[in-house]
């Protein structure tokens, strides 16, 4: 009874972060653009500094028509989003926060987060097929060609540290973290993190979308609550992927004088507040540059790290 | 509901032109012998009437092979306001009105030629100091324009921050625009003859105030978009735009000036002040999108400089009138005469044709935009959906002045 109980609070804390961190991060790219770019951001909504901004934009969503185009696939075009967004609410089940405090703690943990999160992309290249407009299916070819190209940096870059760790759980993984693995997996953690950024398409990767060329892409035709979800899935993503990072590169937990949770939520803001800053001073990629960038550039540096790994753990032993 | 009804609502979902769509049943053909293979056939899009990157609405009929244009027609006139036929029935005073309308982003430029032109048929000498106050208006007015396009073209690339710090500095300069003239975008402050209104007292001093203000952060600008690696790789060797080209299509301004075509009226064929003005032509030589921008950047420097020229010789200046005392009727004697002038974004002309009544028996417009976008033809074949962006981006055209 006890462990049903535990698993049922884990789960709702789960869900609870899952809706509140976009939300956060949402609101922190409104006001950390709106200063970078000399203006003040939301002011108004909830009265405090517009903190409640995106509540109300969420009730505006809701209040939308939910229009599907005419010669739009229904089934897949309705299921989109969920298949883009769910996948960033299972990865947070096995991302550990402090020592213990984890939703489930698998013990091929990375595995299973690295899997489940390339799904995420499958539903904005469902979106695009199924939303029968030309913009919309070139959006979902450029992501598609983006998944193949940057799943495999990812991969080699988050293969590293299992490989210094010894161990696929990301619990594990946390536990063996010493502060010399900085420098010693910097070479995997920038990879990982572009990839990262890359598979969420957040600029400088953002091809797929690129408003002001195929509009929206994917999520030209959405409108409404399914577009509201798209938008949750991104800001969802970025929590994840700087969670990711953290825990895999950044130590999680391991810090001086602060609690442990504290720490990882402290390295996660910072990581999400690198990815809003990257958005406000970047242009756009080519997408064959940013083939180029995934074939010439990350998955050589992600070899090398593996090598790197490798040679040191094999002269350490 | 039946199948028909079921269909009916659909086609009604998506408003006018539904009738082109086909029904779902033709879109998702059942049997794969039958059907084709996307990849194999080209697709056409038509970018635009309305499409974020067009600015308004020009059509592109694109024809394209995968993500590779291998043709591009540009479709002009979906807004097309008759301008021309209008100066037919319009008086000398309310020409000006209509004339500074075509290019919104340049309404003073094109309020210049119209009055030249009158002035010249005229025979009238116009107060020099309101040559020489038409002259920093025509300067100022440059400066906002190129802003205009140093934060939107960014924008087009995906960079999202110029776009605040331009229009900051357009906002600095629209104060004393606003002040003057009352007008944001349609200053209407010249008359034939000379200016609306003498300069306001202070005047000159928040000019050169806002003159050295925009000149002291326009690095910023700069320094966030000019190094930019993706930035250059975006617009290096895209778009170029070879001088015989340049020279058959007609194309004229920043875009001919960064593809080394060494023409500026202002130095050219002075008109206002600017024969006794060191006028400062930029040009480039790679003709690539970049070369474009670059252009651009650097005739702001120049604008500002000439801006600041000015305002020190309209301190100087003896007090006098600024406008001339016109008739009530306004009519300009039998005659022709064209007047062209360097307008922001190229050769700006009216070709006026007077049969001696109060309106003109033929006014031809002659905008730079017009001839600046036929040149996508050549250019676009053979460049990527994104290229084509950034290749639209540069070519810096107002639909307005491209549709008359």
């Amino acid at each position: 009874m006890a462990d049903l109980l535990g698993i049922a609070v884990r789960l709702a804390v789960i869900v609870a972060a899952f809706l509140l961190l976009p939300l956060i991060v949402g609101q922190m790219e409104h006001k950390a653009m709106a200063h970078m770019q000399s203006r003040l951001g939301p002011m108004y909504a909830g009265g405090f500094h517009g903190w409640a901004q995106l509540i109300a934009d969420g009730v505006k969503f809701a209040q939308k028509e939910d229009v599907i185009p005419a010669a739009a696939d229904r089934r897949v075009f309705a299921i989109a989003p969920a298949v883009a967004l769910v996948p960033y609410l299972v990865v947070m089940v096995v991302i550990p926060v402090g020592p213990g405090l984890v939703g489930v703690d698998l013990d091929a943990g990375l595995f299973f987060a690295l899997a489940v999160m390339s799904i995420g992309v499958l539903g904005v290249i469902m979106a695009g097929w199924a939303s029968a407009n030309k913009y919309s299916v070139l959006g979902g070819i450029r992501a598609a060609a983006q998944l193949m190209s940057y799943e495999l940096p990812l991969v080699l870059a988050a293969s590293s540290v299992a490989m210094a760790a010894g161990t696929l759980s990301l619990q594990g993984i946390v536990e063996q973290w010493r502060w010399w693995w900085l420098p010693w997996q910097a070479i995997g953690a920038v990879v990982f993190f572009v990839a990262g950024l890359a598979e969420l398409r957040r600029p400088p990767f953002d091809m797929p979308i690129a408003e002001s060329e195929i509009i929206m892409g994917p999520m030209t035709e959405y409108t409404g609550l399914r577009f509201a979800l798209f938008m949750l899935a991104e800001y969802a993503g970025i929590v994840v992927l700087s969670a990711l990072t953290t825990v895999l590169f950044l130590g999680g937990w391991h810090g001086p004088l602060l609690p442990g949770p504290v720490w990882t939520l402290v390295k996660v803001f910072a990581l999400v507040f690198v990815v809003i800053w990257l958005r406000v001073s970047y242009p756009r990629l080519r997408e064959d540059q940013l083939q180029k960038l995934a074939w010439i550039g990350l998955v050589p540096l992600a070899l090398l790290q593996l090598a790197l790994t490798g040679a040191t753990k094999v002269l350490m032993t | 509901m039946t199948e028909e009804g079921m269909r009916r609502e659909r086609v009604v979902g998506i408003g006018a032109g539904a009738d082109a769509v086909q029904p779902r049943e033709l879109c998702t053909p059942k049997d794969p012998a039958t059907s084709k293979e996307l990849a194999t056939e080209d697709m056409v899009l038509n970018i635009g009437p309305q499409h974020p990157s067009t600015h308004g609405v020009l059509r592109l009929r694109l024809t394209l092979d995968g993500e590779r244009i291998a043709a591009a027609e540009p479709i002009v006139g979906y807004m097309h306001r008759g301008a021309e036929k209008l100066f037919e029935v319009r008086d000398y005073r309310q020409i000006i009105v209509l004339a500074n309308r075509h290019d919104w982003l340049s309404a003073f430029a094109n309020e210049l030629g119209v009055v030249l032109a009158v002035e010249r048929m005229l025979g009238m000498e116009v107060p020099r100091r309101a040559v020489w106050a038409r002259t920093l208006l025509a300067e100022l007015n440059r400066v906002l324009n190129h802003l205009m396009f140093l934060g939107s073209y960014p924008l087009e690339l995906g960079a999202i921050t110029p776009v605040f710090y331009a229009f900051r500095e357009r906002e600095t300069l629209q104060h004393v625009m606003e002040e003057i003239s009352g007008g944001r975008m349609h200053y209407m402050f010249n008359r034939v003859g000379g200016l609306k209104e003498d300069l306001p007292l202070g005047w000159l001093d928040r000019v050169a105030h806002a003159v050295a203000d925009v000149r002291r952060r326009l690095p910023d600008i700069e320094e966030l978009i000019f190094g930019n690696e993706i930035f250059l790789a975006r617009t290096r060797g895209i778009g170029v735009l070879d001088r015989e080209t340049i020279m058959q299509y007609g194309v004229s301004g920043p875009v001919a000036r960064a593809s080394g075509v060494d023409l500026d009226l202002r130095r050219d064929e002075p008109y206002l002040a600017y024969g006794e003005l060191p006028v400062k032509v930029v040009t480039r030589s790679a003709g690539d999108c970049n070369a474009r921008f670059q252009v651009l950047l650097d005739q702001v420097r120049v604008s500002l400089d000439l801006a600041d020229a000015c305002v020190a010789r309209l301190r100087d200046l003896p007090p006098g009138p600024i406008n001339q005392r016109l008739p009530k009727v306004l009519k300009v004697p039998e005659g022709h005469t064209y007047a062209w002038t360097e307008n922001p974004l190229g050769l700006n002309g009216y070709y006026l044709v007077s049969r001696g009544e109060k309106t003109p028996w033929r006014l031809k417009l002659r905008s730079a935009s017009y001839n600046n976008i036929q040149v996508l033809r050549e250019m676009l074949p053979g460049h990527l959906v994104s290229d084509m962006v950034a290749i639209l981006g540069s070519m810096f055209f107002v639909v307005g002045d491209i549709d008359k």
